[in-house]
């Protein structure tokens, strides 16, 4: 029974994959293609906020400033050091590592909401940092990246890729390569420390876990992933500005955790695929007014399904077939157990 | 006798700055005070506590402008409309999720967020709007400095409003009951307190202070669907300033933070786009030294 | 008819069943203890009573079924729960505790003769009115609880482990409060106690609980008479 478990669902996996790496030669035109390439370095964001958040715990809305250092340092190397954006992008992660360590100094005594708060404050704050410091940025311009899509084997010079297929593939590429990654982390000892931090630092404490060392670890890999993310984003929009990178993205990165379900793997996912289209379908649902239609499905799936849509389907997995294994893959709440209706003080 | 007079007008400047600082702290006072209410009741905060706020000031001008009413008749006319509208929004689209983790309960405020501000641009467009201050514009001598009476009218209002809140926590029943309800919910229970109802009571009470807010504010800036967002902000940087769960920390942070924009704003002119920046750092600084804030109480973490 | 009874109530907690099938009687006017170990499920029977559990079964209230009421209900028809822990609003004034227990009532008078009254019972109460409740020894915050429940002018007292943590002498006297309410006030009282000796004392009624189940009855006297029930259930 096992066996045949893994086996099939290694097969849809492979199935899947095959998909990804074919729909754009044959089935996507041009536009869905690109957008498929921000479904991916979406996804690679969420895959880190989903560490962070989902894996360790920590409400982060910080995300949006390292997919801004990420983006705009390949927007400044590219165009102002004319290096093929290709190579920008690991100085990019390097640098929004780096930033990531910083938050992670702070962002040790806080806890819970304070610290959501103060990273949200970090991501609203981007903005003007930017149009600030505009000799390096290009203030409230922005910066136009030409020859974006410029691969260094010269597929697309030579018409063997459109601009936005290899783009797509770029980011695709990119994407399960960082998948891998942070699934072989999440698997590994250090994810069960981060996993413990979750569910509850003084036990984690207790049981020797360095929380300095594994929450400045979280931020400093989520940061990566954003820093990659927001270098891709740079690529594909072909330009950045101080508004490319601003909360309303932070926030979008933790829905579209959320609603791909927190603690999954699979989850950023389905939550990039969410973050990208539904405002796409939303304005053809509600033309003039994706908003509300967001904010409606918003509720809505948190009332149905707040462990979000890999979640609940693993759970629904579990009562079906009663699979003990579905329901240990179950999420806990990234803030540990129970409620926030109240203080509880019969405990 | 040249340098009297420069000193003079910089002191008269000084002195004007911190009225106008007050002012603005005050509203900023009152977005934090309908903030923490909530967070005090559900531990959560209100991310649409602005957006909300925006709403009621536009149902404010639809009545000012269609409906041609006096300005003495909508101001209390909006202030009840938007009680009973944070009370049917906590029984309807609060409710369900009371109790669940804080991560789900910000997404839920998230998706207010996004609907109210939808609903506003809906009906009301994008268009920039203006709308009437009570207030004349005329300036008012106070001790030979020259103060705006707009200035005066805003600290009146965020006063009365103040005075208002405590004076109900502290003096009337229902006050008590819902400081209980917010505490001890269990123990309430068992005295016969329907502890639902209280909390969507606090959730009218946050709307109505909010509409208090937004339409002072609205006169100051233009009328818009963002109306509110950068005074969210600095209401958040003053709760935590002040302490989130203390409605004197609000009052106090938020009139700390008025008056340091405005300061800034008129002294430090290059700095001026940097402002948010320091709002972060200011509560990532507070939130190091003092988690609780100046007034709160640190948040227990219990084994 | 009596003024609450239970017939075959199960209780759960989750998957976990407590009580197994509870009946019993309290009669009005009468004070009824309910005996047994640590785990029994008495404080799960009183839970159930006052709706904070989930049950199955009949528990009427003056005739009226109360079982699946929420708790805030259950509270409004006139059933005051003192709980183990008391359930002290802590960081409130002693008189705001007591206020809350009248929060329901809008009978000045009558509310201000209960108070007087209550302060008659305790009379530290008075002078330390604006003092905050957590400041309150054990003792004072179990006479607190009752008095606050009193404020509510129930027509059933539920009290869970009154003795708790308190030192004979309080002890006494909180028993011999119980026994005066009952007395001249016509409280009828629901009490749960492990201190069996004090408890039957003051019982008019008195029903053994074991695992769950009802285990013995009979008169406050009786139980406390019969050296076998002493001995097998109330370990004196």
């Amino acid at each position: 029974m096992f066996g045949n478990d893994r086996t099939v669902a290694r097969g849809v996996v492979g199935f899947l994959v095959l998909l990804a790496l074919l729909a754009p030669l044959a089935a996507l035109g041009k536009f869905q293609t690109l957008e498929f390439a921000y479904v991916w370095s979406f996804a690679i964001a969420i895959v880190g906020v989903n560490l962070l958040t989902g894996y360790t715990g920590q409400i982060s809305l910080g995300n949006s400033a390292f997919m801004a250092i990420g983006g705009y340092t390949t927007a400044i190397v590219a165009t102002r050091l004319g290096w093929t954006p290709i190579a920008t992008i690991p100085l990019a992660a390097v640098l929004a590592t780096i930033g990531g360590i910083l938050l992670g100094i702070p962002a040790l005594k806080l806890r819970g909401l304070y610290l959501g708060l103060a990273t949200f404050a970090l991501a609203l704050s981007t903005p003007s940092v930017i149009r600030h410091f505009d000799e390096l940025t290009g203030g409230s311009q922005g910066i136009y990246i030409s020859g974006a899509a410029k691969d260094p084997f010269g597929l697309v010079e030579s018409g063997q890729l459109t601009a936005e297929q290899w783009l797509y593939y770029l980011s695709l590429v990119l994407f399960l390569l960082l998948f891998l990654f942070s699934r072989a982390l999440l698997m590994s000892d250090v994810g069960r420390s981060l996993r413990s931090i979750r569910d509850g630092e003084t036990v984690a404490v207790a049981n020797g876990i360095s929380l300095r060392y594994y929450k400045t670890l979280a931020f400093a890999i989520s940061a990566l992933f954003a820093g990659v993310a927001g270098s891709l984003n740079a690529m594909a929009t072909s330009y950045v500005g101080p508004n490319s990178f601003d909360a309303t993205i932070a926030l979008a990165l933790l829905v579209g955790a959320a609603i791909g379900g927190l603690g999954t793997q699979a989850g950023p996912i389905v939550g990039a695929l969410f973050t990208v289209w539904s405002p796409i379908y939303a304005q053809q649902i509600f033309k003039g007014r994706p908003d509300i239609v967001f904010g409606v499905l918003l509720i809505v799936i948190m009332y149905v399904m707040p462990q979000g849509a890999v979640g609940g389907f693993y759970r629904l997995l579990g009562l079906r077939l009663g699979l003990r294994r579905s329901v240990a893959a179950q999420p806990a709440s990234p803030l540990g157990p129970v409620t926030a209706g109240g203080i509880d003080e019969e405990r | 006798m040249a340098t009297e007079l420069l000193l003079a007008a910089s002191v008269q400047g000084v002195i004007q700055q911190l009225v106008f600082g007050i002012a603005t702290g005050g509203l900023y006072a009152s977005l934090a005070l309908a903030l923490v209410l909530i967070y005090r009741a559900m531990e959560t905060l209100n991310f649409a506590q602005g957006e909300m706020a925006t709403f009621t000031t536009f149902i404010a001008f639809s009545l000012l402008t269609y409906l041609h009413l006096p300005y003495f008749v909508v101001f209390p006319a909006t202030v009840v409309i938007a009680v009973l509208g944070g009370i049917l929004v906590e029984r309807v689209i609060i409710r369900p999720v009371e109790r669940a983790p804080v991560i789900t309960l910000v997404l839920v405020t998230l998706g207010l967020f996004a609907i109210f501000n939808g609903l506003s641009g809906l009906i009301w467009g994008y268009v920039v709007r203006p709308f009437p201050s009570p207030f004349p514009t005329t300036p008012v001598f106070v001790g030979g400095v020259g103060i705006s009476y707009q200035d005066l009218g805003l600290i009146g209002v965020s006063t009365i409003v103040l005075v208002l809140i405590w004076l109900l926590f502290s003096r009337t029943r229902i006050g008590l009951m819902m400081r209980a309800a917010a505490l001890y919910p269990e123990s309430s229970r068992l005295l016969g307190v329907r502890v639902g109802w209280m909390l969507a009571l606090g959730w009218g009470l946050a709307a109505g202070v909010g509409a208090v807010s937004g339409m002072m504010v609205a006169p100051i800036t233009v009328l818009d669907p963002n109306l509110m967002q950068s005074v969210l902000l600095y209401a958040f940087v003053a709760a935590v300033l002040g302490g989130i769960d203390s409605p004197v920390g609000a009052v106090v942070g938020g009139l700390a933070v008025g008056v340091v924009l405005a300061l800034v704003g008129t002294y430090l002119p290059a700095v001026q786009d940097l402002r948010l920046v320091f709002g972060f750092l200011v509560i990532i600084l507070v939130l190091l030294v003092k988690p609780g804030g100046l007034f709160g109480h640190e948040h227990v973490e219990r084994v | 008819m009596a003024l609450l009874e239970l017939e075959n109530v199960v209780a759960s907690y989750g998957a976990i069943e407590v009580l197994h099938g509870v009946s019993l009687a309290v009669e009005e006017r009468s004070v009824v203890a309910m005996l047994g170990a640590n785990g029994a499920g008495k404080t799960t029977t009183l839970r159930a009573i006052s709706g904070r559990v989930k049950t199955y079964g009949v528990i009427r209230f003056d005739g009226r079924a109360i079982s699946g009421l929420a708790a805030e209900e259950v509270a409004r028809r006139g059933i005051a729960h003192v709980p183990e822990g008391r359930g002290t609003l802590a960081q409130l004034t002693v008189l705001e505790n007591l206020q809350m227990g009248a929060c329901l009532r809008h009978d000045r008078a009558g509310i201000k003769k209960d108070l007087d009254l209550v302060y008659e019972y305790f009379p530290w109460m008075p002078a330390r009115r604006s003092q905050t409740a957590a400041l309150l020894s054990g003792g004072e915050q179990q006479m607190l609880a009752i008095a606050r429940a009193l404020m509510m002018r129930p027509r059933l007292l539920l009290l869970d482990e009154p003795s708790l943590g308190l030192a004979p002498n309080v002890l006494r006297s909180i028993f011999a409060i119980i026994a005066q309410l009952n007395r001249d006030q016509g409280v009828t009282v629901l009490l749960v106690e492990q201190n069996a000796r004090a408890a039957l004392r003051v019982a008019d009624q008195a029903y053994v609980l074991e695992v769950g189940e009802i285990a013995v009855s009979g008169t406050g006297a009786e139980l406390a008479q019969n050296e076998s029930v002493r001995r097998s259930y109330l370990g004196y």
